[in-house]
């Protein structure tokens, strides 16, 4: 919110002033009447083996975060730029995989990861698109340099928390909204939805028929499933709503059975199939994988897309941008330190303290060590942990994060933020405006996953 | 429409149906226990067959409010307590969250959790404020049904569920009363009786509009007629049976097709029309309202079938 000599960056100029005119009281108060909204709608999300409250709320921080038009035009090309790459290495390791053939990644890497799935070898999904929702983190580094945490290429949750936060910012301070200068988002589900459509399979005639696969409403994200179900208009399905006949997918309606041609599913890969993973699965479907094969269904995304957003493979993407589109990539990534390369390790071991290490597996935040905030004694046991299976992690310097504006109880204060953006992909690629902004609401803290006390912001593009 | 959307939507109402109308049971229990000797006939057990659920307590035992309010209104073991009714329709609709409006789920999910922290006593001490929370949520629910909600297919199942469920009841607490409607004298003797059925009638929300409609006295033929036959009367089994044909003729319209379940509640609407409250006292009315049971249990499984449900 500030430049680095105290004065107030321009686009804050009008919060600011929004933030005098209300007084700081004024608005815990009214932060208040947001999270009884937020809890009415039944916003919620679990975590799971925690326990307690089966259904909470994440704290929602009523000051936005904000990006100029000037800084959104890098981050749009920068995104999707990305996005295509990711799409196109998965394209690669599923055929040919001239990545590792002409020498830019070692193969142990992708073929002997858990996340690459054998099965979808030789195998191209309709518009060659596998990750169709790309979520790329991305943290602010210097004034002007964003730098990707990580991509999610599977099923980036959190998308219902841009539209719904903006919603209730909308609801509560319209004046905010007065002069149209923020950029909307609220069309992303009909951009969802299109993006969905442009991928129908070879069998689909007509109008494509899109459902959202949810595993159920225990599920942490469920909200956001019957959300986006709710807001594109079409059906959410659960596992058992759904059967393989005649090489098609059906849904189970009142009618009898009906086609369905496109699935959005917000289950994991190894639960969809119990014929071709895991055979315990109480949630697949039997004999999806071979309509799919077939042409019979579009999975989105495309079982086996996991591999591009894993942190191992993470550290190549820059490369991948250059491999496959002939591009520089727009934005970078975090330095990054493998522990399975001896050299690296070394380092890595030596400066712990200085580091943050995470499992190459992990994610949400859990399993990693931020050194400036830990013990000796456990960084002591985590650099055990290191030795002992030094393939399975990562580290990264801890980063001099740029700080956002956030409500406290006496005064705003600066908190560390990342920011997650949507990028769409059919057979155009698609970026709404927005994007969730996740925020440490301790002092400090780096963490801003909403399992570990994290909170979420309004993300305002403007339009110049 | 999926099938288990139908069957979410469906049991959702049921079950909110089924949270009032155990609310308004205890309300006719405690009613019925301030009469004078009243212990001696052990109100609560009836208020408890009222629910269908009195297998649960021993077969000649007293059953005392505390043990009808624990049980009908907190009892997470009940499957039909006021709790799990909230609860479960909860669940049915976060399962069909997209074809509920936004009132109506706001309507169940205020205060989804409330009877979690009560303890008998408490609920004891409190039940008129308890039991008002319960009927207003569900009140609130079913505004924001009628006012709100798109006129499609889900509300007709929603509707279904509804009067199937309050047909239900009302023929159980018709039996659970009947003999106390035995026609041995033209006007209900006594003024025990008179209080018995005037808990009745208060607990169907009945009570003034049965004057409305026969004037002043109580007479067996009357309140019979009221309760079973009367198609003016929102919880009279007609009104029930009505309602029921004119959802499943709508239903088998959006579909294009000639359902069993159809013919069926057309006969139990035609088979009504034919009784009156003389004929119901010559065949019987625990008779009567066995049939009814049968013939609403017969058409749930109908219906079921014919929409796929689970």
């Amino acid at each position: 919110m500030f430049e680095p000599d105290g004065s107030i960056r321009p686009c804050y100029a009008e919060v600011q002033n929004w933030v005098e005119r209300t007084g700081i009281a004024g608005l815990n108060r009214r932060m208040d009447e947001a999270e009884a909204i937020f809890r009415r709608i039944g916003i919620t999300f679990a975590v799971y083996g925690e326990g307690g409250d089966p259904e909470r709320l994440i704290p929602f921080d009523l000051l936005p975060r904000i990006f100029t038009g000037q800084e959104w035009r890098v981050l749009d090309r920068g995104i999707k730029q990305r996005a295509r790459a990711l799409n196109a290495f998965l394209h690669d390791v599923y055929h040919r995989g001239e990545i590792v053939k002409a020498g830019i990644m070692p193969a142990d890497i992708i073929y002997q990861n858990s996340a690459y799935l054998a099965e979808m070898a030789d195998f191209t999904p309709p518009g060659k698109v596998y990750s169709h929702i790309v979520g790329i983190d991305i943290v602010r580094t210097a004034p002007t340099r964003f730098e990707v945490l990580e991509d999610n290429c599977r099923t980036p949750s959190g998308v219902s928390y841009m539209l719904e936060n903006r919603e209730i910012m909308t609801r509560m301070f319209p004046e905010l909204f007065a002069q149209g200068i923020v950029a909307p988002v609220d069309d992303y589900p009909a951009e969802l939805l299109k993006s969905l459509k442009e991928v129908a399979p070879p069998a689909c005639k007509g109008d494509p028929v899109v459902v959202v696969l949810t595993p159920g409403s225990l599920n942490s994200a469920y909200y956001e499933h019957s959300f986006l179900a709710d807001l594109m208009g079409v059906e959410l399905v659960e596992p058992a709503d759904l059967f393989v006949d005649e090489g098609r997918v059906w849904m189970k309606t009142t009618l009898g059975p009906k086609v369905v041609d496109v699935i959005y599913r917000r289950i994991d890969d190894e639960y969809i199939d119990p014929l071709v993973f895991r055979p315990d699965s109480l949630l697949g479907i039997p004999g999806i994988f071979n309509v799919y094969r077939n042409g019979g269904v579009t999975l989105a995304s495309a079982p086996g897309s996991g591999i591009a957003d894993d942190k191992a493979v993470y550290i190549y993407v820059p490369e991948m941008i250059r491999f496959y589109l002939g591009e520089q990539p727009i934005l970078d990534n975090i330095q990054t330190w493998q522990c399975g390369k001896p050299d690296e390790r070394a380092y890595v071991l030596e400066n712990l303290h200085e580091l943050v290490a995470k499992e190459v597996h992990g994610s949400g935040g859990y399993g990693m060590l931020i050194g400036p905030k830990s013990t000796r004694d456990e960084i002591a046991a985590y650099a055990d942990r290191i030795r002992a299976n030094p393939g399975e992690f990562i580290a990264q310097p801890t980063l001099d994060l740029s700080t956002v504006p956030t409500l406290g109880p006496a005064a705003v204060v600066g908190r560390h933020a990342d920011f997650r953006p949507y990028c769409l992909v059919g057979k155009q690629i698609r970026l709404v405006p927005g994007g969730l902004t996740r925020v440490a609401l301790t002092e400090g803290s780096l963490v801003v996953n909403s399992s570990q006390g994290g909170g979420v912001k309004d993300t305002w593009v403007l339009q110049d | 429409m999926l099938s288990r959307t139908a069957e979410n939507l469906f049991w959702m109402a049921r079950y909110m149906e089924r949270a009032e109308a155990t609310a308004r049971l205890l309300t006719m229990g405690q009613r019925m226990a301030i009469l004078p000797g009243a212990h001696h006939r052990d109100e609560w057990r009836s208020v408890v067959r009222a629910t269908g659920a009195l297998n649960h307590f021993p077969e000649n035992g007293q059953v005392t409010e505390s043990d009808a309010i624990a049980f009908l209104m907190l009892d997470p073991d009940n499957s039909s307590s006021i709790r799990s009714c909230l609860l479960k329709a909860r669940a049915n609709a976060k399962s069909a969250r997209t074809m509920l409006t936004q009132d109506m789920w706001e309507a169940l999910n205020e205060g989804w959790r409330k009877l979690d922290s009560y303890d008998v006593a408490e609920a004891r001490q409190q039940l008129p404020a308890l039991i008002d929370w319960v009927k207003t949520r569900v009140m609130t629910f079913r505004g924001a049904a009628h006012s709100g909600q798109l006129r499609n297919e889900g509300h007709d199942f929603l509707r279904t569920g509804s009067a199937l469920e309050r047909a239900q009841m009302t023929l159980r607490l018709l039996d659970v009363k009947y003999y106390v409607l035995l026609p041995e004298t033209e006007v209900i003797g006594g003024n025990r009786d008179h209080y018995q059925w005037t808990s009745v009638l208060y607990a169907l929300s009945g009570a003034r509009a049965f004057h409305h409609v026969y004037g002043g006295a109580y007479t067996p033929w009357q309140i019979t007629d009221f309760l079973m036959l009367n198609r003016m009367f929102p919880r009279s089994v007609a009104y029930c049976y009505d309602q029921l044909a004119y959802r499943l003729n709508r239903l088998a319209g959006w579909h294009n097709i000639k359902a069993t379940c159809q013919e069926t509640v057309q006969r139990m609407v035609a088979d009504l029309e034919q009784l009156n409250s003389g004929e119901i006292f010559r065949v019987g009315l625990h008779e009567t309202v066995l049939g009814g049971l049968k013939n609403t249990n017969r058409l749930g499984a109908e219906i079921a079938q014919t929409y796929h449900f689970g």
